[in-house]
């Protein structure tokens, strides 16, 4: 049986390699998210509403919720993370959403699509996508707006990092696929007009603005976990009380 | 609760008005179970344990959620963030949902193993698959909730299928969504039928299955009827009352899988796309249909037979056949030794082969097709069929082993 068993799986192997040879998409990093790194995500989110948030909403979260969870009171998040007003025209509350003025009509006149709400990205995409996809922008004039992604091909949204990053081309190389065919596929980038940040100083920058997107994805996690770290020991403790129950009760039956 | 205070206090007051007692010796604290019940035996209690989990975490989710195509995704992450423990309830209910089926899988596993759907206990069998087929639906609607790509283009695959039944078809579909698409008005028909209508008729169907056990008692590892050798007070000797020994084992049982369901609840709620897929993060979006559709892991095995089979309206009811065949077990068994331990090595191996078969095709059922999954999805399929016609063609002249008299 353990026989058949074994060669029932090796005959499964060729059907799990999916996606394999697929891999053209470049950069392709995996990234970790260090959740404590709060000052990480505090830069993030300054990034955030500096840089994304023109366009961009995460219209599931409040101000004020990501001062309290990433340590930043909320005269701070006042002065440094909001620069919208309300519909009355006055500056907008610490507690409101974390939306902007563009109206989508004119989202889709500017970009052909409305840029989604950023506030589950990183659940969707997932925070290697992301970190990839921010630091995969090159030049191509055969694109409307100059530029392509090496993650995203033919993506709409402008490389809005540029002033950061500054500009790359891909280095090009050939790979080949399960199926012995040869592609041309980017392998690196050259930067040929540097922007204010080194390589690694933009980087970091993607990084705490990824994880700032993870952060602000699921904001409770930290305590999703601390609960269910109490939970579960108090559940330990509770089956060795259940198990000494029923062995008792038990003890005259054979 | 003893005969003494029958008369007397409220118990006795009660008693002479609505039969209190009674049931409650009846079902828990007279109810004779076979002392020999093993890990198999722990999903009947978990089982109803988490239809009460999801009917409590659900009428919590009900008070916040909206059932609106413009608001249903949103209220779905005010309850996640804004409202108090609201993700703690929801990551219940959808842990539940993905918990009850794989405790319903193994419940019914553990029915194939011991024969629990032989005579005398075909109706049990036969209120257990209705209750498989209602949780289908309970899941099936629960899912489109959310409103998230998958919720949208999961429901779309799925109800389009009914567009393959010849002449009706268009119309059925037309019928089951309200709309011409999935839409707010589907929305509201899944929530109506999600919240009350399957639920009432689940909980109305498990209160069947267990009168129905309970009239002709459990059945064992052994197979045997504890019922043939009774004691002078008519008490099975094999038998133990339920309560309190099986209610203090199946709290042992209820813990540990607590332990279990906590760590998924808290630590992997998402279970690497398997119990909340990826694309659901999305808002529902008619105009963008994602890359891969999968249904969520339970369907999948099912809905592998249905991309098995060339043919759409043939794989349709290749995989409605899946299903309906389980109602026939009973009379598909024509074997009378109830317990894998006694049956014929040719059961073993049909048994093995079902469930390598059911595996295999959810595995392959959540992934893209290509041409060499479809070629194992076809094998599987054949495996899972060939499982019921195997059972049919050996139990006409099964070589058995002898089964003892009394569990030892």
């Amino acid at each position: 049986m353990k026989r058949t068993l074994i060669v029932m799986a090796g005959l499964l192997l060729p059907v799990m390699g999916f996606a394999a040879g697929g891999g053209a998409s470049f950069p392709n990093d995996d990234i970790t998210i260090d959740w404590d790194d709060k000052v990480s995500m505090q830069r993030g989110a300054r990034t955030f509403v500096n840089y994304c948030m023109s366009c961009h909403e995460a219209s599931y979260s409040r101000y004020n919720r990501v001062g309290a969870d990433l340590e930043i009171d909320d005269a701070q998040v006042l002065d440094n993370l909001i620069f919208t007003t309300d519909k009355d025209g006055e500056k907008t509350k610490v507690g409101a959403l974390m939306t902007n003025n563009m109206n989508a009509d004119y989202a889709s006149q500017a970009f052909g699509t409305v840029p989604p709400d950023l506030s589950l990205i990183a659940r969707s995409r997932g925070v290697d996508w992301l970190y990839n996809y921010l630091r995969g922008f090159y030049v191509d004039e055969s694109r409307p707006l100059g530029m392509n992604n090496g993650v995203f091909v033919k993506v709409g949204m402008p490389h809005v990092l540029a002033e950061l990053q500054g500009y790359q081309v891909p280095k090009m190389g050939t790979r080949v696929n399960s199926d012995g065919e040869q592609h041309e596929v980017i392998v690196g980038f050259d930067i040929v007009k540097p922007g204010t940040l080194s390589k690694s100083e933009f980087d970091q920058t993607i990084y705490d603005l990824v994880g700032f997107l993870d952060y602000v994805s699921e904001p409770y996690r930290q305590t999703r976990h601390n609960v269910g770290t109490g939970v579960i020991i108090f559940l330990l403790l509770f089956l060795i009380l259940a198990y000494f129950l029923k062995k008792e009760f038990w003890k005259d039956i054979n | 609760m003893s005969n003494d205070n029958k008369n007397n206090g409220l118990a006795g007051w009660i008693d002479q008005r609505f039969p209190m007692t009674k049931m409650w010796e009846e079902h828990i604290s007279k109810y004779y179970a076979p002392k020999n019940f093993n890990f198999w035996y722990f999903f009947g209690s978990l089982a109803l344990l988490v239809l009460v989990l999801q009917i409590v975490t659900g009428i919590f989710l009900t008070m916040h959620y909206k059932p609106d195509g413009a608001e249903a995704f949103i209220s779905v992450e005010h309850i996640m963030r804004d409202v108090d423990w609201g993700w703690l309830i929801r990551y219940l209910h959808s842990t539940g949902a993905s918990a009850f089926f794989v405790i319903i899988y193994l419940h019914m596993f553990r029915g194939l193993m011991y024969g629990s759907y032989q005579k005398p206990r075909e109706l049990i069998w036969i209120f257990g698959m209705c209750i498989f087929l209602a949780l289908m639906a309970e899941a099936f609607m629960g899912y489109l909730l959310p409103w998230g790509q998958m919720s949208f283009w999961g429901a779309q695959v799925i109800i389009s299928l009914f567009g393959a039944i010849p002449i009706v078809g268009d119309d059925l579909t037309l019928w089951i969504r309200g709309d011409f698409v999935i839409s707010d008005a589907t929305l509201n028909r899944f929530f109506a039928l999600h919240v009350i209508a399957v639920p009432l008729v689940l909980v109305m169907l498990v209160v069947m299955h267990v009168i129905a056990l309970h009239e002709v008692g459990s059945n064992n590892p052994e197979g045997i009827e504890i019922k043939k050798h009774k004691d002078e007070n008519g008490k099975p000797l094999d038998g133990i009352p339920f309560h309190p020994y099986y209610s203090v084992k199946d709290l042992v049982g209820v813990v540990v899988f607590l332990i279990l369901f906590s760590t998924v609840v808290f630590f992997m709620p998402e279970m690497g796309g398997y119990f909340l897929e990826h694309a659901n993060f999305i808002p529902a979006n008619p105009f963008k249909t994602p890359e891969h559709i999968a249904p969520v892991w339970y369907f999948t095995p099912f809905y592998a037979i249905l991309r098995a089979v060339p043919h759409k309206l043939s794989g349709v009811l290749a995989m409605f056949a899946a299903i309906a065949i389980l109602f026939l077990l009973p009379w598909i068994d024509r074997g009378k030794v109830h317990s894998i331990r006694y049956r014929a090595n040719s059961f073993r191996w049909l048994l093995t082969m079902l469930v390598i078969s059911f595996i295999g095709l959810g595995y392959l059922g959540a992934l893209p097709p290509t041409e060499l999954r479809t070629f194992f999805a076809q094998v599987f399929s054949v495996g899972y069929f060939g499982f019921f016609l195997g059972i049919w063609w050996i139990s006409k002249n099964e070589k058995t082993k002898p089964v003892p008299e009394r569990i030892l």
